[in-house]
């Protein structure tokens, strides 16, 4: 019941917030976020730790093709809905100091995306996850159309190409698993399961391909990712927080709940070629962040680059990989969304994203530069920051795989240190400049988001075993499955 | 079979309109034939009867035929106006009338000559509608365009025919079917026949390389009548096709599997690629309706358990979001005296619904949940899938990728584009018309057994 409610709240609320005028609107947005979030704590309360499916609802859907509106939640989607209901709410509490035309479709749509990545997060029918896999993606090509920036009519149009290439993909894999279930054909998970894992390598390779392009699409890895620098830098504030913070996360928890299971062969037969792609997108990422000098473009680069550890870190498909990766999915989530509400506030202030541009103003306002730290070390994984939980796990995954693609791996971190340093360095240290001159105290809301997230850092940075405790027996028993159907 | 007879006779006193002068009347008249059609209709569900061995209202029919009641009864909503603007008005009834009762002969007839009059019944007055604006001078090439081409396509249908009845000696599908079921036994003026008859059937849905006569006719008719076409014509006749090819000739496919492959997917990418580069926005949409007949047709090659009900909730959810579509279409045009896609250049100012309403239609030809279209194009390419025909499928997955490109065109002409328009007049029957359609599209998306378990 309680997961009924998490998913469709979101969505009632979208609906009513049409239907709302004026200021009102964002409060209203952020109210029905809080209580979404106050929902998932429910949730979390009632959690028992363990490997169960818990919170599980069946309803019959489209009899005539087994498919099931059948949805539940174990450690790893409580986790991943989690993340949705937190970042949620302070994406739009970030948003409050900037205005946006017609608020209420903006919010309306904010929400209706929460509706389809809570979806996706705790889909146990393949049909089902692949519905709200896209859904998903409307209500972002519309924010990002409607209230992005320069170009966007040609970029937005890119990115839903892209990311519908890689959903039909995934969709042809999908009919393919189905078409090869037992008896009256099923879209059931397990059935899903089984099915894959009955096939021969040569259909699972099929398969692989088929719902790894989707998620390599998603994440994005390399060399799948050119849409993702634009779209980032296009979209409006919200709009890039929720692609990075929370969507891109749909691409590494699909590999994990549906890409792992179903061709088990498949990903120990090409796991090299995949892990060798996400490391290569890590270096390749990483250098090209260095270069640039556009901060937001910069912060797009890095995320590939991080993203690109933690599918490496999965698809090495062994527990500390994996569990990293949950880990490092929320750990990012925080973290990339802090980096770009920053990058906001200073555009928002001197109308430049340019790092040479800026510069001292940590002289200006030294409770900013703070704060701005905490989420810098947070995201290069310094220990004691929550960023260090998950990238220690990861790599530890990819080197159990293979010590080379670790060692590599690696890099990013030191790449990692390399650029934000560099960035928080420009920006502000030193004097500062004729741009830089003054600096608008952070408003109420400003330091609110701001602490939030830092308070997240640090706290889970410190004490990340809650987390820990609740993912591990989910990863354990879904990984042991995989390494099972592999014959390890 | 009540509701073939209810519609002759319709068509038959809306003739008798003019000398009676009842016209006022007329339009409530046949919404309400329409209505009462289709509840006689439904209520044949089920008895699986026979009529002189020429036709059979078995489920496949009636399901077919409910399908283009609906559409019709939404069509004559959205063409009020067509029907006052002309100085004669009640011929215009009768004809649309008796085209529909060509396509309720072509969903049920079990008899070649049956199959051949349903189609001529529905020509007939298509070439007469296509021209019905008589003083536009692109009205009448549409219309003398499809008529010889529809001439053309029958001759080729009436001598496949010919050769099937030369060889087997019957017009009777059964019969016939029979005739062929010993494989050594069929004499090779057969197979001709098969083939003739298939080129004939992809003229009349307008399959590649079939399709020219389309977009002329589509883009010179009056919009109504484009709608028309696009939708209940273009529904007949695909059932009309799927009932001759994948019962009657089924035992015969591999004469014709490999031809329609090849149709297929010609159909899909010419047009789909061809849709692409048209700025007159109804010649989009006549190239875009090439491309579903190409989609259709993977249901049909496929010849499974998925192929008729995959084609009934493709034409169907086809069938609504044209009828959206062109609805919209006409309106803008009409109010902005221009058919390119820059008419639509900032209609998501001026009119917010409209917009709207375009939005989910659009999203649903291009088959992107949770509409309609997105679970009739899963149906197909589960059913070719089944059958094996991997290549085709990822043929259709390249082009509904190209179909978004130009669907969205549209999308963000509305809601990126600057324009200088005024609002658009909406009347009010339109508007909730259009909000029916609206939430049937979507309702169809998330509850799409309804239709789909029928058959």
């Amino acid at each position: 019941m309680i997961t009924l409610l998490i998913i469709f709240f979101p969505l009632l609320a979208a609906l009513m917030l049409l239907f709302v005028k004026g200021e009102q609107v964002k409060n209203i947005a952020l109210g029905a976020a809080i209580v979404e979030f106050a929902l998932c704590l429910v949730a979390f309360v009632q959690y028992q730790h363990g490997n169960t499916t818990q919170f599980e609802v069946t309803y019959s859907w489209i009899q005539s093709l087994g498919i099931n509106f059948h949805v539940g939640m174990d450690g790893i989607s409580l986790l991943m809905v989690a993340l949705t209901t937190f970042l949620v709410p302070v994406i739009i509490l970030a948003s409050f100091s900037n205005q946006y035309r017609n608020p209420s479709v903006f919010y309306s749509l904010l929400l209706a995306m929460q509706f389809a990545l809570v979806g996706v997060f705790v889909s146990l029918d393949g049909f089902l996850f692949y519905i709200f896999w896209e859904l998903a993606l409307i209500p972002i090509y519309f924010i990002c159309l409607l209230w992005g920036g320069e170009n966007r009519a040609r970029i937005t149009f890119k990115f839903f190409v892209y990311t519908l290439t890689g959903s039909l993909l995934m969709l042809g894999g999908l009919i393919y698993l189905y078409l090869h279930t037992e008896g009256a054909h099923s879209f059931d998970i397990n059935a899903l399961y089984k099915a894959g894992q009955s096939l021969p390598l040569s259909g699972q390779g099929y398969v692989f391909w088929a719902m790894f392009m989707a998620f390599a699409i998603k994440m994005p890895i390399f060399p799948f990712h050119t849409w993702q620098p634009d779209t980032y830098t296009v979209a409006p504030a919200p709009g890039t927080m929720m692609l990075s913070g929370i969507m891109l996360k749909m691409g590494t928890y699909g590999v994990i709940r549906w890409l792992l299971p179903v061709a088990p062969l498949g990903v120990e037969h090409w796991a090299h070629l995949a892990i060798g792609l996400s490391v290569i997108g890590i270096v390749y990422a990483s250098c090209i962040a260095i270069v640039q000098k556009d901060f937001k473009r910069l912060i797009a680069y890095s995320s590939i680059a991080h993203v690109g550890l933690i599918s490496a870190g999965i698809l090495a498909a062994n527990v500390q990989g994996v569990q990293g990766g949950v880990i490092q999915m929320l750990s990012h989530g925080v973290n990339v969304v802090g980096l770009f509400f920053i990058v906001d506030l200073l555009q928002k202030r001197y109308g430049t994203r340019e790092i040479a541009a800026l510069g001292g103003i940590r002289n200006l306002n030294p409770q900013f530069a703070v704060l701005f730290l905490f989420v810098l070390l947070g995201s290069v994984a310094l220990p004691l920051t929550n960023g260090f939980v998950g990238e220690f796990l990861l790599l530890n995954g990819v080197y159990q795989y293979n010590a080379w693609w670790a060692a590599f791996g690696g890099l990013s971190v030191i790449l990692g240190a390399v650029y934000m340093l560099r960035s928080y360095q420009t920006i502000m240290l030193g004097e500062t400049n004729s741009v830089t001159a003054t600096f608008t105290p952070l408003n109420g809301n400003e330091k609110t988001v701001l602490i939030i997230l830092c308070a997240a850092i640090i706290v889970f940075g410190v004490y990340p075993k809650p987390l820990l405790d609740i993912a591990e027996p989910s990863v354990v028993k879904l990984v042991e499955g995989v390494r099972v159907a592999m014959g390890k | 079979m009540k509701a073939l007879i209810l519609l002759s006779s319709l068509g038959v006193l809306s003739l008798l309109a003019e000398i009676f002068s009842f016209k006022k009347l007329l339009y409530p008249l046949v919404l309400l034939g329409l209505t009462v059609t289709f509840v006689l209709n439904i209520g044949e569900w089920n008895t699986n009867v026979t009529y002189f061995k020429m036709m059979t209202f078995d489920n496949f029919a009636v399901a077919f035929s409910s399908v283009i009641i609906v559409v019709a009864f939404l069509w004559f909503l959205m063409a009020e106006g067509f029907f006052k603007e002309e100085s004669s008005q009640t011929d215009h009834y009768a004809l649309i009338l008796f085209a529909l009762v060509g396509a309720l002969l072509m969903v049920s007839y079990t008899n070649m000559t049956m199959l051949f009059l349903g189609i001529e019944i529905l020509s007939i007055p298509m070439y007469i509608l296509a021209g019905s604006k008589k003083d536009d001078l692109s009205s009448n090439e549409a219309a003398f365009k499809y008529l010889i081409m529809g001439a053309f396509a029958t001759g080729f249908l009436l001598f496949g025919i010919t050769l099937i009845y030369g060889s087997t000696g019957s017009f009777d599908l059964t019969e016939i079917q029979n005739a062929v079921s010993v494989p050594g036994k069929v004499p090779g003026i057969f197979y001709t026949g098969v083939l003739l008859m298939l080129v004939g059937m992809a003229f009349k849905v307008s399959a590649a390389p079939f399709h020219f006569w389309a977009p002329d006719v589509y883009q010179g008719a009056p919009t109504m009548m484009t709608a028309f076409m696009a939708t209940i014509v273009k529904t007949a006749a695909m059932a009309a096709f799927l009932r001759l090819f994948d019962t009657t000739f089924v035992r015969v496919s591999g004469t014709w599997t490999e031809v329609l492959w090849v149709m297929a997917a010609l159909t899909l990418l010419v047009g789909n690629i061809t849709a692409v580069f048209q700025t007159s926005t109804k010649r989009m949409l006549a190239y875009s309706s090439v491309a579903h007949a190409g989609y259709m047709l993977l249901a049909l090659i496929s010849a499974n358990v998925y192929s008729s009900p995959g084609i009934l909730f493709y034409t169907l959810a086809y069938s609504i979001g044209s009828i959206a579509t062109f609805c919209i279409v006409s309106v803008v045009v009409n109010a902005r005296g221009d058919d390119g896609i820059h008419s639509f250049n900032g209609l998501a100012k001026t009119n917010p619904l409209l917009a709207g309403i375009m939005t989910i239609a659009l999203l649903s030809l291009a088959g992107i949940p949770p509409t309609a279209g997105f679970f009739a194009k899963y149906y197909i390419f589960t059913s070719a899938f089944m059958a094996g025909n991997v290549g085709l499928v990822l043929i259709a997955i390249v082009a509904s990728l190209i179909g978004v490109y130009y669907y969205f065109r549209i999308i963000i002409a509305m809601y990126f584009k600057e324009g200088k328009h005024e609002e658009v007049d909406v009347d009010m029957n339109h508007k909730i018309l259009l909000i029916v359609i609206a939430f049937a599209i979507v309702a169809l998306g998330i509850f799409p057994d309804v239709v789909v378990r029928l058959l």
